[in-house]
């Protein structure tokens, strides 16, 4: 699976794992939507620590995320965005919508 | 007319398992340029959007060939182009405009202007049941030697 995920009570961190292009997306997204909805976390931090390569899939991975928490009433954000990865978020404007730690 | 000082070209199967293939391809091929692993991550994300383009907008149903030429050019520019036989955009300028998308929701409508900021120049050529080509270029600021 290519996401790692640890849980502490309500809340719920993800490691994204891998490079997250249109190949690897799909499955990236079913995992996400199955493990965070069985577990339906008040706070969800995506953590990217262990992300080699993003691009524009990876925009539709986290904003799927983002609605997801909207609806639901929680909260996302995302922290330890890699350099390539940040320099994507930023041409896409996604800061502004998710809230990003430095 | 600029002088193309190094050429290789690229044919593969629309496959989504090449995108990773050819990104890493065209940024090694950059590496002669001594680029920044910054403008190396700006060539490769650039060329992943070209692609994934070629692969899911151009052809949808079936698989059809994608053809990845890599040059360089007089002055320290880096230039790719990436072509497909496929559908075809019927309005360009739409088409490259933020958050544009034909896709589902796996797609962002966010490639081109990912391709836009993060090379120098960016052209589409496109013909409605014929294919697209897209061409894009970035200058690798020489760096003095031995400072890397
Ligand atoms: N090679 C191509 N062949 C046919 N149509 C294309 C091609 N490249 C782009 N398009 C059209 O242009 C639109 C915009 O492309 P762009 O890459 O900006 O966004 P996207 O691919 O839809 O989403 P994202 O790149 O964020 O995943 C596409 O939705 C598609 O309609
Ligand atoms: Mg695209």
């Amino acid at each position: 699976m290519p996401i790692r995920l640890v849980q502490e009570k309500n809340d719920l961190t993800v490691y994204l794992q891998g490079e997250i292009d249109h190949h690897g997306a799909r499955g990236m997204m079913l995992a996400l939507d199955r493990e965070v909805s069985a577990r339906d976390p008040r706070e969800l931090t995506v953590d990217m620590r262990e992300v080699g390569f993003m691009d524009s899939s990876g925009i539709a991975v986290l904003l799927r995320c983002w609605r997801r928490q909207e609806e639901t009433g929680g909260t996302m954000r995302v922290r330890n965005v890699p350099a390539q990865a940040r320099r994507v978020f930023t041409a896409a404007g996604l800061e502004k919508i998710i809230p990003m730690d430095d | 007319m600029t002088a193309i000082l190094n050429q290789a070209t690229l044919l593969f199967p629309s496959k989504s398992s090449n995108e990773s293939f050819a990104r890493a391809t065209a940024a090694c091929f950059a590496a002669q340029l001594d680029p920044t692993l910054e403008e190396l991550g700006d060539i490769k994300t650039a060329v992943s959007e070209a692609v994934t383009n070629a692969i899911v907008h151009a052809y949808p149903r079936e698989l059809g060939v994608v053809t990845l030429r890599l040059r360089i050019l007089e002055g320290g520019v880096f230039e790719v182009s990436v072509k497909d036989k496929g559908v075809g955009i019927p309005d360009v300028e739409r088409a490259r405009q933020p958050l544009y998308t034909t896709g589902d929701d796996s797609r962002s409508g966010m490639g081109f202007t990912i391709m836009e900021s993060f090379m120098d120049w960016v052209r589409v050529r496109s013909l409605p049941g014929k294919g697209t080509t897209v061409t894009l270029r970035k200058r690798i600021t020489p760096r003095m030697g031995g400072a890397r």
